[in-house]
């Protein structure tokens, strides 16, 4: 089943010169290992491959159910020199929570996942 | 009981709401009011203004923060901790008791004025012995850049504040301290943690790192379930409530707007963050990994378990300098076609700075409505009522910057059709000053503590 994070995540993402910081939240603590098993490091740098110029790094942080990626090169040099609208990576989050995801049935339905445009209560 | 000693936030950056500090100290009870000011580019701002005026150089939005909580500090006691010093915290206490005083608080305002993290007029000495204050992320160093330095100054930990307040000061007044040892200075103070107390000092931090963008930890900018986060007009500033042995409770006021639960504070303590096990500060490297939430009650989370270790032996230091000009053009272009016409005044644009050999560093055209800040992730956005072409340059020739900014408006009447939004005028040229980050060797600063009353 296909699974689109804004539908099983929450995001916040902000700036450190030149690169981005993407932290994604599960929406349930129970699906954090989906998160932690499909949003790779490999993953996440193709669904932004020629938006970004630097590397992917990914961070996790099961307390909080959580992954923090790292997008360098992302904000066209960064700060002030950046001449992007979104210069400070304000809502890279939410492009990452565009990402599809592809999880097996059985998983999906014992997890229960909210199928595609359906939030989760 | 164990003692609980509250810290509140009333300013995230310099601009944020100016009656928030006023709504911390009457909303109910607290110890401490803690205000961040700095970011990296206010310091060269402020640098700037000091050096066309010697008695300025802070932010003097302060003044009036600490007018509006007077009566709070004088008869309740709640103690005021900024970094509103800027580059000049001297000026700044100096404005202070001009203004109190003339509002009888004689003696009884005890500032205590931290300095010694300002490198500025120390950078040919410590490029001499021997600190490079090489670019922490290209590798460059700072020699390259020297004659555009507008400022320096290191982030300092919470020692300077921890000594300030057990010299009696009831307002700290710091120039460039990390934000987050705003925060925790008055808990070490007040628990008397040791310098070792690594797990404490993480936990102070953390604390710090989730107040010290205001309402980001308390609904403002949440993300998760946005929709139903109440009262955002009255949002409520967020405070903490720590115990000695650096567990707190993140929490505001009653009758305020917003939320405090474990989506909004998770959103906050991800924000801006690099490794989450080594959140490297002057004081102590907390490990975030090692952070355990609970929602404790309605607006109130439980925050425990921290761990920390020892610090490095450096300290990050912001250095701004001068690195060009820039200007940012816009068109806004309506259906049918709306996408694809911003597209063609993006190409005949580019076609005719080239024309009139203006050369640049950097160009990038934007189209806002359509792909400016998802690219192609947005899919396709062909049929849209509007795209705003959003067109920037960068580069050192001012005059060449300045040309630029005369070549949008004709683009309304001998370019595409179906354009508006050019009301603004011709876009403003600015002068960049950029941020370079470097390190030092912590035992070349030396910071002092002054009480003036």
């Amino acid at each position: 089943m296909k699974v689109r994070l804004v539908d099983i995540a929450h995001a916040r993402s902000g700036d450190k010169g030149d690169t981005a910081n993407v932290g994604i939240i599960a929406l349930e603590p129970r699906w954090y290992p989906l998160l932690e098993m499909f949003v790779t490091r490999e993953s996440v740098a193709r669904h932004f491959d020629g938006m970004i110029e630097g590397p992917v790094e990914r961070f996790e942080l099961p307390n909080l159910g959580a992954l923090n990626f790292l997008l360098h090169g992302a904000l066209d040099g960064g700060g002030t020199l950046s001449l992007k609208t979104d210069a400070q990576g304000k809502v890279y989050s939410t492009a990452l929570l565009r990402m599809t995801i592809d999880i097996p049935d059985a998983e999906a339905k014992r997890l229960r996942l909210p199928a595609h445009g359906e939030k989760s209560a | 009981m164990t003692r609980v000693v509250r810290v509140a936030a009333g300013q995230g950056f310099w601009g944020d709401d100016l009656d928030a500090p006023r709504r911390q100290v009457e909303g109910g009870q607290i110890d401490y009011l803690m205000l961040d000011y700095l970011a990296e580019v206010t310091m060269s701002i402020l640098q700037k203004q000091k050096e066309r005026d010697p008695a300025m150089g802070y932010a003097r939005d302060f003044v009036s923060a600490i007018e509006s909580v007077l009566p709070a500090v004088l008869e309740r006691g709640v103690k005021v901790i900024a970094n509103a010093g800027g580059v000049n915290p001297p000026a700044c206490a100096t404005a202070l008791t001009t203004a109190t005083g003339k509002r009888g608080a004689g003696g009884r305002l005890r500032i205590g004025v931290v300095t010694g993290d300002d490198l500025l007029y120390r950078l040919d000495e410590l490029i001499e012995s021997g600190e490079p204050l090489d670019n922490m992320d290209t590798g460059e160093p700072l020699s390259t850049v020297r004659e555009q330095v507008l400022s320096a100054n290191a982030y300092i930990g919470s020692e300077p504040i921890v000594a300030a307040l057990r010299a009696g000061a009831n307002v700290v007044v710091t120039g460039r301290s990390t934000d987050t040892a705003l925060t925790m200075a008055p808990l070490r103070h007040e628990f008397g943690w040791a310098s070792e107390s690594w797990d404490q000092l993480a936990s102070g931090i953390v604390a710090g790192h989730i107040i010290e963008c205001g309402a980001q930890c308390s609904g403002g900018n949440c993300l998760y379930d946005w929709k139903s986060i109440p009262d955002l007009a009255n949002v409520g500033y967020p405070l903490v409530e720590a115990s000695s042995d650096g567990s707190f409770v993140v929490t505001k006021h009653p009758g305020t707007g917003g939320r405090v639960s474990v989506p909004t504070v998770s959103e906050q303590l991800v924000y801006e963050m690099g490794d989450p096990r080594s959140y490297i500060t002057p004081d102590v490297i907390a490990d975030f990994t090692t952070i355990r939430l609970e929602q404790e009650g309605e607006n109130r989370v439980r925050v425990s378990g921290i761990r920390g270790k020892p610090p490095t032996q450096k300290l990050k230091v912001s250095v701004a300098y001068r690195a060009g000009f820039k200007a940012v053009g816009t068109l806004v272009y309506g259906w049918p076609d709306a996408l694809e016409k911003a597209e063609a005044a993006d190409r005949i644009l580019r076609e005719r700075l080239d024309r009139a050999g203006l050369a640049f560093e950097h160009v990038l055209s934007e189209f806002v409505g359509a792909s400016s800040t998802h690219g192609r992730l947005a899919g396709d956005q062909r049929d849209v009522p509007e795209v705003q072409l959003r067109f920037g340059v960068r580069g050192q020739d001012k005059g060449a910057v300045e040309r630029f900014t005369r070549e949008i408006a004709p683009l309304v009447l001998n370019g595409p059709p179906s354009v508006t939004g050019f009301a603004g005028g011709r876009p403003k040229v600015e002068e960049i000053v950029a941020y370079w980050p470097a390190l030092v060797d912590k035992t070349v600063v030396r910071t002092k503590v002054e009480i003036v009353s």
